[in-house]
């Protein structure tokens, strides 16, 4: 039998899979593709990436060779003009000739302009292709303003890439709000104050009647209220239109406003041809999305085979990042069905916008609308694709955590048919059998079913499945800190405490592999320095700490080692100033003020170091910890001794609790802050714990941070008194001490915390766990055996031996040079170095 | 050429580094020597200059084991380097290694 000649019209995303689709499928074809673009098929969706400064080669989706390895016959920049039904067969605008026994249409769409006299001028342009791109870029280039016609998601997208180009972006809009289809009213204005706040001129309602040439700019745009506007281009992108002439001309059934007509089946009125993707109308429906155009692709492919799996329709949610705003839109987002509730949150500050629709009977999810913030996305979505039924109160799925945690769907609710990936249409129940196959990791799921390698929107959902399901086979799912000890960090704090252990060696030999490494080694550390407190240089200890631990001091970039003595809360003593000054100067140290209320004096050689510290030691200074993970500073204000709103002794506060918590290792650095007043000079609401002064004592903040992802604190208790505050601090940290991860920040370690705050204050405050007093004991502890370690080390030869470059002699590290800037010196740079040493041996 | 004596068994630090100032081909170099009193071989030596980092530093790293392989992990960028054969497990780099032995209380370059 002759095999089947399958013709594809069309090489854009949706075609291209067609075509991939059936060269891998059991079904013996000869493959043909004719595509109008002068490139094989690309990635459209990512388009706007090429402004960003991707290649436009980085978007192909396939390539000639590969085209041809798979055995299809591939013709591109040829344009099919006519399809002869009678003798099937289709002849392109070059005047080739293609038989066929089965023919795809997928040929998509095409932008619409609207009829406004003067769209055909120069400057007037689109935004849909490779090619198009390139005009618009070669418009913009040298000129100031740009202008979009329409403002819906493609719109939008544009005006970003407009911005991107250096114009002032304006976006045009005839409805009275922006991505009508998508969103409601309200999600509309957040999202119109969202982007206008990068700057986007956004202009609602405007009719444009004509388009002339301008004054100042290229053209002017005169609108029906009207005003006008200049600008040096538009870009219309007001809508698509499918691209079904073809179809027409052979007098196949089309849409009543446009489209290939198919059938559950994508077949078109004749039998022989399909439609797929943007060209096709389903019910009067045009799917505007990649992910429903590849499922039509990939039933269109199975009409050929035994196997006539239907395609019924595709949920067309999304969730994507407009100018970097998060925008989300599921199901029924607008609440347009009969009797539908709606829960509507809006929070003007941050500039979020949720709306959820759920059904007369509160039971299910129709569909939502989010503006700013989609991380209540996943969830929703899986609620209304599985029509899962919904908790008591809905209005948590969108509610800010702290006003009544929302219940995050737990992905052992979803059930087998649910969407994980939709891009590549994987489902729960495929991602459970991959692991029935033996995929183990999340990557090797990924490589088995593909989920994830699209968008990559469903990453996290998709990891959280494995996890799950590879957790409840007991397969160990690791989050051992590394490839030596098979433990989390709290694991081996609890086993350290538990069993005794005093050093690292014990622990391995009992609880882990090989020899360490840098992970676990200083994570040991700390866990025993949290528990025993013993000198970080005990003998012991000294091979697991990292080198700034090791010679308590900051390695700088070329080196040499920073020093910073404890200034507690900030007050210093005009002779320590002095001190400090004449060890700066004696030790040619380079001096700054540091944003924690202290002095930092840079440079100094290892050998140099102890001669320096019994220097600041006479002076009355301790270390201040700026190399460990413990406390750092606890930053003051003058509070009410100086200052005429202060309401308590802040500065006294902050000595007291600096030189309490001085010295406690912990899984990362701590930093704190006292306040005399709610002015908040002393920024107290962004430090792991914060005590601003009231009338009536103190409020305690906790888990605030600066740094990478600032957060500011929680307010955990109001209006304690001194002894309280202690207690609650000394249960706090300890907490944190026994339970967080390594180098995990309190910050981060509450946002991982199950029950979060509310859960912290019970443990805390009403001593759920019944540990209270251990902790407090804990702690009590470390504070009995505090030692400046600096001190000790100074009395101690077998410590210093190290402070010293060479074992074997007095010499210096030839690579440390510095150079003088603004009165100090700072290290030399590569150059400079070379100068230096050029002079030398001259 | 002879074997030279780097220094004394107590000055190295132990499962940890140390840096010695050695002669080699004519020239001083800056030697990082390891000791692990638990391996066969004892002690080990790699150059101390962390081509990665810039600096003569690699004797202050955290000494450990990745994959059975012996490394010390750079103080400055972390990477980490072969104790045995001076390659960098991150980077396409390697820096030079020096043969060195215990004989009584010497530590000695060899070669
Ligand atoms: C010296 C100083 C900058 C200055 O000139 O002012 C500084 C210098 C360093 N900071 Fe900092 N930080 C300094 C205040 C801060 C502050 C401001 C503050 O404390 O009020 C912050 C933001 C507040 C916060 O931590 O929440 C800050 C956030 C960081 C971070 C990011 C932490 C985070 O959670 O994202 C790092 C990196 C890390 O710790 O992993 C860091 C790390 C460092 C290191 C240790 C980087 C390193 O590994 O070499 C710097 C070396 C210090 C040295 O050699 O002595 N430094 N650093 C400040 C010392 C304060 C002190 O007296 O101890
Ligand atoms: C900037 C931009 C951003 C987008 N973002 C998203 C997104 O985030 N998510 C999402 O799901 N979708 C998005 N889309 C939509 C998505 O790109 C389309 O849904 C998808 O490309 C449709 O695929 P298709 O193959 O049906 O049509 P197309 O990709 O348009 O391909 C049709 C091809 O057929 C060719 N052709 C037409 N007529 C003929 C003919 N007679 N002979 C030969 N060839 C012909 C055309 O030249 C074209 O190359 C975006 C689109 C654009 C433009
Ligand atoms: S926080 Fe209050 S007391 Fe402190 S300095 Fe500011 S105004 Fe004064
Ligand atoms: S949903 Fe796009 S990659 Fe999975």
């Amino acid at each position: 039998m002759a095999k089947l000649k399958v013709v594809v019209v069309g090489n854009g995303m949706v075609g291209h899979h067609y075509v991939e689709t059936l060269a891998n499928s059991d079904i013996d074809a000869d493959i043909c593709v004719i595509g109008g673009e002068t490139r094989p098929a690309y990635d459209r969706v990512h388009l706007s990436e090429v402004f960003d400064g991707k290649a436009p080669a980085d978007l192909a989706l396939t390539t000639r060779e590969a085209y041809e390895e798979l055995g299809v016959d591939a013709h591109f920049g040829d344009f099919v003009s006519k399809i002869d039904r009678d003798n099937k067969q289709v002849v392109t605008e070059g005047g080739q000739v293609f038989d066929y026994d089965k023919l795809v249409l997928a040929t998509g769409s095409y932008p619409f302009v609207p009829p406004v006299p003067g769209r055909e001028r120069a400057h007037c342009l689109t935004y849909r292709t490779i090619d198009d791109l390139g005009e618009i870029k070669a418009s913009a280039k040298g000129k100031q303003v740009g202008v979009v016609v329409g403002g819906g998601l493609l719109g939008l997208e544009c005006a970003n890439a407009l911005k991107n180009l250096g114009l002032e972006a304006h976006v045009v809009e005839f409805a009275p709000g922006l991505m009508g289809v998508q969103l409601d009213e309200g999600g509309s204005r957040m999202l119109r104050r969202k982007i206008e706040a990068l700057g986007v001129k956004v202009h609602t309602s405007k009719a444009t009647e004509k388009i002339v040439e301008g004054d100042q700019h290229r053209l002017r745009m005169e609108f029906a209220d009207e005003t006008s506007l200049e600008t040096d281009m538009i870009v219309f992108s007001a809508g698509i239109r499918p691209y079904d002439q073809l179809a027409r001309d052979a007098g196949l059934k089309v849409g009543e406003r446009g489209g290939i007509e198919i059938d559950y089946h994508c077949k078109t009125s004749d039998e022989n041809i399909f439609a797929i993707g943007e060209c096709a109308v389903l019910g009067n429906f045009i799917f505007g999305l990649v992910a429903p155009g590849y499922r039509m692709a990939e039933a269109a492919v199975l009409q050929l085979s035994d196997d006539k799996v239907s395609f019924t329709g595709a949920d067309m949610s999304t969730k994507l990042k407009l100018l970097g705003v998060d925008v989300g839109s599921v199901g029924d987002s607008k609440g347009m069905a009969d009797g539908a509730l709606a829960f509507v949150f809006s929070d003007e500050r941050d500039e979020v916008y949720k709306r959820l629709n759920v059904s007369p009977d509160g039971k299910y999810v129709l569909g939502a609308t989010l503006v700013g913030d989609c991380d209540d996305y996943d969830t929703i979505l899986q609620y209304y694709l599985n029509e899962i039924e919904l908790p008591e109160n809905p209005e948590s799925l969108i509610l800010p955590a702290s006003d009544g945690a929302a219940p995050t769907l737990g992905v052992d609710a979803l059930p087998m048919t649910a969407s994980i990936c939709s891009c590549h249409n994987v489902t729960k129940g495929d991602v459970i059998n991959a692991i029935d196959n033996g995929c183990m990791t999340v990557a090797a799921v990924k490589s088995d079913t593909k989920a994830s390698t699209g968008c990559g929107g469903c990453a996290a959902l998709l990891k959280n499945v494995v996890d799950f399901e590879l957790a409840s086979r007991g397969v160990e799912v690791d989050t051992s800190i590394c490839a030596h000890f098979k433990y989390t960090r709290q694991e081996l704090f609890t086993i350290v405490q538990s069993t005794q252990t005093k050093t690292f060696d014990q622990l391995l030999a009992s609880h882990g592999q090989g020899r360490g490494c840098d992970i676990c080694k200083p994570a040991v550390a700390s866990i025993l320095a949290s528990l025993w407190n013993e000198h970080v240089l005990a003998s012991d200890l000294v091979p697991l700490q990292d080198t700034n631990d090791t010679f308590m001091a900051n390695m700088q970039k070329d080196g040499t080692y920073s020093v910073v003595p404890r200034v507690p809360g900030g007050e210093i003593l005009p002779d320590q100033l002095i001190a400090l000054g004449e060890v700066a100067k004696q030790f040619d140290l380079y001096s700054k003020i540091t944003g924690g209320q202290r002095v930092d004096l840079f440079g100094a050689r290892l050998n140099d170091l102890p001669e320096i510290w019994s220097r600041l030691i006479e002076a009355g200074f301790e270390t201040g910890h700026a190399y460990a993970k413990s406390l750092r500073t606890v930053k003051s204000c003058v509070g009410s001794t100086w200052c005429r709103y202060g309401v308590q002794d802040s500065v006294g506060q902050a000595i007291d609790i600096e030189h309490r918590y001085k010295g406690l290792r912990s899984p990362h650095k701590l930093k704190m802050a006292v306040s005399g007043c709610t002015r908040e000079c002393a920024e107290a609401q962004s430090k792991d714990v914060g005590i601003i002064a009231t009338e009536h004592g103190w409020n305690l903040y906790v888990c605030g941070n600066g740094g990478m992802k600032p957060r500011h604190a929680d307010l955990f208790a109001t209006d304690l008194d001194t002894a309280t505050l202690i207690k609650y601090i000394d249960r706090f940290l300890m907490f944190y001490v026994r339970t967080a991860d390594r180098l995990q920040r309190t910050s981060v370690w509450l946002e991982s915390l199950e029950g979060g705050l509310p859960y912290l204050q019970d443990v805390i405050i009403n001593d759920s766990l019944g540990i209270a007093d251990d902790l407090e004991r804990q702690m009590q502890h470390v504070i009995e055996t505090y030692q400046c370690e600096w001190k000790t080390a100074l009395s101690d030869d077998e410590k210093l031996k190290r402070f010293r470059h060479f074992v074997n002699s007095d010499l210096a590290d030839d690579n440390v040079v510095f150079v003088e800037e603004r009165g100090q010196k700072r290290p030399a740079d590569l150059q400079e170095k070379a100068q230096k040493t050029l002079k030398a041996v001259s | 050429m002879g074997a030279q004596k780097l220094c004394n068994k107590k000055d190295l630090v132990v499962n940890s580094g140390v840096c010695a100032l050695a002669q080699v081909n004519g020239q001083p170099q800056q030697l990082a020597v390891f000791y692990l009193p638990d391996t066969e071989q004892q002690v080990f030596a790699i150059h101390n200059w962390d081509p990665l980092g810039r600096a003569n530093v690699l004797s202050r790293g955290i000494v450990g084991s990745i994959d059975n392989e012996l490394v010390v992990a750079s103080p400055l960028y972390k990477q980490h380097f072969s104790l045995t054969t001076g390659k960098c497990l991150e980077e396409d780099i390697s820096v030079p290694t020096f043969a060195v032995t215990l004989s009584g209380d010497d530590v000695l370059l060899t070669a």
